[in-house]
């Protein structure tokens, strides 16, 4: 679960790490009545989860009520735009306005996960305010990293040795031990994944703020912070993981994609490689969807409506590699749940194999359904169909 | 020989008497697993319907029994606690089955229990065909043979190991390493075990999109295995970036972790890479013959 720059603030905050003053605004007009007794020029920014707000025009200055109401108004009047990851672009719900800095230097830091070291890694640069992948690419000498032993946890010394490493400007060089102390408390509390400053400005008076914040929190661990509960509900809602919901699969497994083959399988893996297997045979999926273990008459039909109700799937391949499931079960699971469904009807290619596979493939072809014996063949008659459909 | 489980290794599990602790432990049972006992906190004194003596605590099962092995069961907010409580009792071998643990409480386990080996968590466990099965994976698609088998997934894992076994090719141990973005065991430390296995004449690596555990695979197999057949499969090749799919850690982040990275790392390494499951047996076949 990705925060918004508001709620990462506030997290930061909790954690003793100076932010712009502010306040969170839910439209222009409480844009305008915060900025009534305000002195000076703010800044007014989209909270949104998209990045490229500043050249999508979503991060405007202010001075005063009528001018605050009015690049409220421009900023929420549209849309943030799309990209290849967020197609549909994303509403621009709520504001954030915040004191205006008068920024120095801009730097660069993050805590994350490393995957390939199984170690939190701090990492730094002197670059703030673009992207780090842009960084890692022009200024890659840059960038400094520290591996943090999770038995020690962080030490002022590492920020110490990051701040030379990173040749950080000596303006950063008092404070910046204890904010990343202050931001290792912040990762390590809330079991976040990825905790980013980008940028952690020096002011011309000396201060070091973070400008921005950037918080994903780990969705396995959501458990323990009741309180994370209500930011949820002001987060952009993912479809996807809501129709997964409903239909009572796990949120990671359901995917839609614009193509005319729906599948199904029985495990991430498989149903990862299912889809590889329509686009071998020259097709393209509808959906990416594991129905996890025990695929029970009613699970199946779940799943069923799901895709036909919410994909463009012209037909459902549905690939079932009976590990420890019985291949008649899991037959007449499906052949039960296809006579209770009110959805429309679209063919289906079924691979099934197990214990009691021949049974299983017997009662599909009885109920007119296609039964195939490997993915590959599934695959190639699903496509088939989807042609002539 | 095999690697990290054999017919005498002593096996408990923890969260014996639970729903998929029970199911499972029975069918291990029946594979012929040198199970010892089980825990589940509460029912000691128990016995299951194998016989199985259950114990309150890991401390107890293992003075008990003299169990090294143990297999967890329990619910992720649980997981990294039975963790702990395995390895200060003395366990050298854990396998996490739990699926959905936060990542936090992985990482801490990983950096304080050196010594005892993870596998998992969020994974199906491992199989030494013939010897013992460790975990939920379908004992009858095995065969014990000379390929090793390493994977993320759990259902292709079987689809694979079905494949080559349908082709007469039987496996030495096949080790699901998980789906979380942080675990016990990784590829390249399997290889490391694979590479001292009498036994182990060829491997498999059945990867998917996300991380970089293909990539040190490769590297690790061109400078340490160079003389191995090895054939390579990468799941989620149409996976769209920033999106999870099904598993945690299947997640290309930016330029990192896609399908084209271990594609290119396996070909460099001299890895053959094959397009669907259904071809892996036929290029193991040809990497085995060529060798002999």
């Amino acid at each position: 679960m990705n925060l918004m720059e508001y709620q990462g603030k506030e997290l930061f905050k909790r954690s003793g790490i100076a932010v712009p003053s502010s306040h969170h605004a839910l439209d222009p007009q409480a844009v305008a009545a915060f900025l009534e007794g305000a002195l000076g020029q703010w800044v007014v920014k989209a909270q949104v989860l998209m990045g490229g707000r500043g050249k999508a025009g979503k991060i405007k200055m202010a001075t005063g009520a009528s001018q605050g109401r009015s690049v409220a108004q421009e900023i929420m009047a549209t849309p943030m735009p799309p990209n290849r990851q967020n197609p549909a672009g994303e509403p621009v719900k709520s504001l954030l306005v915040e004191e205006r800095l008068d920024i120095a230097k801009e730097a660069y830091c993050a805590i994350t996960i490393d995957r390939a070291a199984r170690k939190p890694v701090i990492v730094v640069s002197r670059f703030g305010g673009m992207d780090i992948e842009e960084v890692a690419e022009q200024h890659p000498e840059s960038i400094a990293k520290f591996y943090v032993d999770t038995t020690i946890g962080y030490s002022a010394f590492m920020g110490r040795e990051l701040a030379f490493a990173a040749q950080l400007d000596p303006g950063y060089r008092k404070e910046f031990p204890a904010i990343l102390a202050a931001l290792y408390d912040l990762f390590f509390r809330y079991g976040v994944k990825l905790v980013e400053i980008n940028p952690l400005a020096l002011t011309a008076d000396g201060r070091v703020v973070a400008s921005d914040a950037k918080v994903e929190l780990d969705d396995d661990a959501l458990f323990r912070f009741p309180e994370f509960a209500q930011w949820r509900a002001a987060l952009p809602l993912d479809e996807d993981e809501l129709l997964a919901a409903q239909a009572g699969v796990g949120i990671r497994n359901f995917r839609r994609f614009p193509g005319k083959v729906g599948t199904m399988a029985n495990g991430a893996g498989l149903a990862m490689a299912t889809m590889d297997a329509v686009a071998n045979a020259g097709g393209e999926v509808a959906d990416f969807l594991d129905v996890g273990g025990g695929a029970n008459a009613q699970r199946v039909r779940n799943c069923y409506e799901l895709v036909v109700n919410t994909t463009g799937a012209k037909v459902f391949f549905i690939n079932i590699f009976g590990g420890i499931t019985r291949g008649d079960e899991v037959a007449r699971g499906i052949v039960t749940a296809m006579a209770q469904t009110a959805s429309r009807k679209i063919p289906l290619v079924i691979r099934l194999t197990g214990t009691n596979e021949e049974e299983g493939r017997r009662i599909l072809r009885e109920a007119a359904m296609t039964p195939v014996e490997t993915m590959d063949e599934g695959a190639r008659e699903a496509v088939r169909l989807s042609h002539g459909a | 020989m095999s690697i990290f489980l054999d017919k005498n290794s002593k096996i408990i599990v923890q969260g014996i008497t639970g729903a998929e602790g029970s199911y499972h432990t029975d069918r291990m049972y029946k594979y012929g697993t040198n199970l010892v006992g089980g825990v589940t906190p509460g029912k000691g004194g128990q016995r299951t319907p194998q016989g199985l003596a259950v114990f309150d605590t890991v401390r107890e099962a293992v003075a008990a029994t003299g169990a090294t092995h143990t297999c967890i069961f329990v619910p992720p907010p649980f997981a990294a606690d039975a963790l702990y409580e395995a390895y200060d009792a003395g366990i050298t071998f854990a396998v996490c089955i739990t699926e959905g643990v936060p990542v936090h409480d992985t990482l801490k386990v990983v950096g304080a229990t050196p010594g005892m080996r993870i596998i998992g968590p969020n994974c199906p466990g491992l199989a030494s065909p013939g010897k013992a099965l460790v975990g939920i994976m379908p004992g009858h698609v095995f065969k014990e043979g000379g390929i090793g088998v390493i994977s993320r997934s759990g259902t292709l894992t079987y689809e694979i190991v079905d494949l080559l076994t349908r082709a007469g090719l039987g496996q030495s141990t096949c080790i699901g390493v998980g789906g979380d973005p942080i675990i016990g065991t990784t590829f390249v430390e399997c290889l490391r075990e694979f590479k001292n296995d009498p036994q182990t004449q060829a491997i498999v690596i059945c990867g998917e999109i996300g991380g970089s555990d293909e990539e040190e695979a490769a590297a690790f197999v061109a400078e340490h295995l160079p003389e191995l057949p090895v054939v390579a499969f990468i799941g989620g090749r149409n996976a769209p970036p920033g999106k999870s799919l099904g598993h945690a850690g299947a997640i290309i982040s930016g330029s990192f972790g896609t399908p084209q990275s271990k594609i290119a790392a396996f070909e460099a390494a001299g890895i053959p890479v094959a397009q669907r499951p259904s071809e892996i047996p036929a290029l193991l076949a040809q990497r085995l013959a060529v060798r002999a």
